[in-house]
């Protein structure tokens, strides 16, 4: 059976100073965006007017999409619609065989990565070099990548000096950061200047000219795209802003919430290819109609994968991005991956506390956590949680729902605990295997008020409830 | 002004004094309090399993003990919260409605309702203020560290009421202990994970007592610390508040 969020986390939390480590790391970029966003005192303006932007784009969807192929057609790009995943594999691949092209680099892309767009080419015969510096390492170590932004947060650098050493040929126990950077560099400049076609993502596109801006630090989508003779984007179509001056909104807030920069170090925009060079634009549903078709979820398409609800998720930080087993992972992770399977990402929302930090730190104000609520909902009508616990919570409610039998319970639950440790302190008992069971007192406080206070007046129970308006009455001191 | 005692079912059980603390602080301060004896439980751990459509028994017998009060008042942001966000009922929605409208947390039933400005109580300890999630972030008890917006605490603001407590500061103010209703079994080893950690930044920044407006965040960090045999205790705000306890010892 494939293993779920719990028990890859608990894998992951074997190894504990590894885990206090990536908790850290994580912690100490969501530090860094904190002094970025207290660096603007408008900020929560920015975030609800991205958010708002946002909210207009979804509700006009289709008119911006139409008005941006149009746009883009003009521009001399060639654009393509793919209705899910394999749909834009395909695309891709047949771009590739008209080109005789059997290798490539690309970009950062989490569509890609969505759509499973490496595997799909490789199967056929296609090499793809990753050229972003995370994304390359996870690819050497034959992983996917764990963070959206930060692709190989999981690995450290000695790690990725070892990994180096066998496949870039660096000395032995190198692990010096900037040596291994310009390593890396040197290997992709060959993959650049002798690959001619790169695929890139995108973060957004502009309805109004036609254009999409990529954003990265490396500037990776640059040189790639530069240098091929053809360029492939390929986006989400969520992905749409309506003009170009909205951009002065989602860019200032998408470094500063991701890494704690002020802006990417290239915010690159491509509107037309330049002569004798071939640009594609490939629009990518796969779910996203039917995410918007779900009125408590559609709004987790505002989303621009800026990974702060990564940073800040103390489960995150806890239990790595591959136990999410799934392209994005994250809280943004486990409202996206409901919709594209249910039962193979049931678990995903109940990864969770629900302590809502994650909403706080979006940037484009997406619930994520009521969200998470209501998909647990979802999952438990559909039926995609175990009829164990089923009938275990059905049980419970009943006992909540009853006072006599919820007072034989109580007085049950804390004889056990007394009189029987060994039955709840057990290895069976998740509770006990790390924490102590609480320590039962001689009465509950029912029995106590009852005892104590039998003379107080009991509100009418039983008969139909009559709605009175709170008094007036003046608050004593 | 009547208001009605909500008590969390596992406060009930396992943290009575807790609940003698609440009491008696809101009697002190001139409240008429009654505790509906047939009260159980607000349906929250149903709910946040995803079987909020179990909840109904518990919507109605809630609204049944609690209609006729001015307010209802709990030691609980969670349990507050969870009847806030999702008290319902198709036959008296009416009623479900104002309900919800008129159940506070404990502390900003005393720094809203009461507007309390002094308290007699004396605690001469380093205390570290937990801030549950739910109440914090929920119910807005206190300013939330990922908003660029002006900082206030309610449950501090009381604590700082009590003569001869120490609020420590902490390194994360406000991270999340993990203990997330039924989060803490099924995710057990996240959950102790972030237990851990959030006990450790209260000791090593020297807490004796660390104190909360939720009792089930300091169940959880209680079963670490006991586990861990520290002798740092945990206590509920209100038992610090009603001055129950002058020495630890």
């Amino acid at each position: 059976m494939k293993k779920d969020h719990a028990a890859l986390a608990d894998k992951f939390n074997q190894d504990e100073p590894r885990v206090d480590w990536h908790d850290e790391t994580l912690w100490w970029i969501r530090q860094k965006r904190d002094k970025a966003a207290f660096g603007i005192p408008e900020w929560e303006e920015l975030r609800e007017t991205a958010s708002r932007i946002k909210f207009n784009v979804l509700s006009n969807l289709s008119q911006y999409l139409e008005q941006f192929e149009k746009a883009a057609l003009d521009n001399g790009v060639q654009v393509h619609w793919a209705a899910d995943g394999e749909e834009h594999n395909r695309i891709v691949h047949s771009i590739l065989q008209k080109h005789g092209v059997d290798r490539l680099v690309k970009s950062k892309s989490m569509l890609t990565e969505e759509c499973h767009l490496n595997e799909y080419l490789q199967e056929h015969g296609v090499e793809v070099i990753d050229t972003d510096l995370g994304e390359r390492i996870v690819q050497l170590a034959k992983e996917p990548p764990s963070h959206i932004v930060l692709p190989c947060i999981h690995w450290k650098k000695e790690e990725i000096g070892e990994l180096f050493h066998q496949h870039l040929g660096t000395p032995k126990g190198n692990a010096d950061p900037q040596y291994l950077t310009n390593a890396a560099r040197l290997h992709l400049r060959e993959k650049f200047l002798t690959r001619k076609l790169a695929i890139t993502g995108v973060n957004f596109a502009v309805a109004e000219t036609g254009e999409m801006v990529v954003c990265t630090n490396e500037g990776n989508a640059d040189m790639g795209a530069h240098l091929a003779d053809v360029h492939i984007a390929c986006m989400g179509i969520e992905k749409i802003i309506p003009q170009r001056k909205h951009l002065g909104v989602f860019l200032r807030l998408l470094a500063r919430s991701a890494t704690g920069q002020p802006i990417t170090t290239y915010s690159s925009h491509f509107k037309k290819p330049r002569k004798g060079q071939e640009m594609h634009i490939v629009l990518v549903d796969n779910g996203r109609s039917r995410q918007l078709g779900r009125p408590e979820f559609r709004n987790s398409l505002k989303c621009i994968r800026c990974g702060a609800c990564f940073n800040t998720c103390p489960v995150y930080r806890r239990s790595g991005g591959h136990s999410y087993h799934n392209a994005v992972a994250g809280p943004i992770g486990a409202i996206l991956a409901p919709n594209l399977d249910m039962k193979k990402n049931a678990d995903l929302p109940f990864a969770s506390t629900l302590c809502g930090s994650c909403s706080n730190v979006c940037p484009v104000k997406i619930d994520i956590h009521d969200q998470l609520y209501k998909w647990r909902q979802v999952l438990v009508k559909d039926g995609y949680v175990s009829s164990a616990k089923a009938a275990s919570m059905k049980a419970m409610a009943a006992t909540l729902s009853n006072p006599a039998l919820f007072k034989i319970a109580g007085k049950l639950g804390r004889w056990t605990i007394k009189h029987a440790p060994f039955v709840v302190n057990n290895g069976l008992n998740p509770w006990f295997k790390n924490r102590e069971m609480p320590e039962p007192p001689k009465e509950s406080f029912r029995e106590w008020y009852q005892k104590n206070r039998s003379g107080t007046p009991q509100p009418s129970a039983g008969r139909e409830p009559q709605y009175k308006e709170p008094s007036k009455s003046k608050i004593p001191h | 002004m009547t208001v009605g005692l909500f008590i969390p079912c596992y406060v009930d059980q396992f943290y009575p004094q807790v609940a003698k603390a609440t009491l008696s602080l809101l009697e002190k301060l001139g409240v008429n309090v009654v505790f509906p004896m047939n009260q159980t439980c607000c349906g929250q751990p149903m709910a946040n399993s995803g079987f909020e459509h179990l909840t109904h028994g518990c919507n109605s017998l809630f609204i049944k003990n609690f209609k006729d009060f001015d307010y209802i008042v709990c030691p609980s942001g969670s349990c507050t919260l969870h009847v806030k966000d999702h008290l319902h009922d198709e036959e008296h929605e009416e009623i479900a409605k104002a309900i919800r409208g008129k159940v506070y947390e404990l502390t900003e039933f005393l720094t809203d309702v009461l507007k309390v400005e002094k308290l007699d109580a004396k605690f001469p300890y380093k205390v570290g203020m937990h801030q549950s999630c739910h109440g914090q972030r929920g119910l807005k008890l206190s300013q939330m560290t990922e908003l660029v917006a002006p900082p206030f605490s309610k449950p501090e603001k009381l604590l700082r009421m009590v003569e001869g407590v120490e609020i420590i500061q902490l390194s994360r103010k406000d991270e999340c202990c993990g203990f997330g209703g039924t989060f803490c079994v099924a995710e057990e080893a996240v959950s102790v994970k972030m237990g851990k950690d959030r006990v450790e930044d209260h000791v090593s920044n020297g807490a004796q007592v660390i104190t909360g407006a939720d009792m089930s965040c300091l169940m959880h960090m209680e079963g670490i610390l006991r586990r861990q045999k520290s002798p740092v205790k945990v206590m509920h705000i209100a038992e610090i508040l009603n001055g129950d306890i002058e020495s630890l010892n």
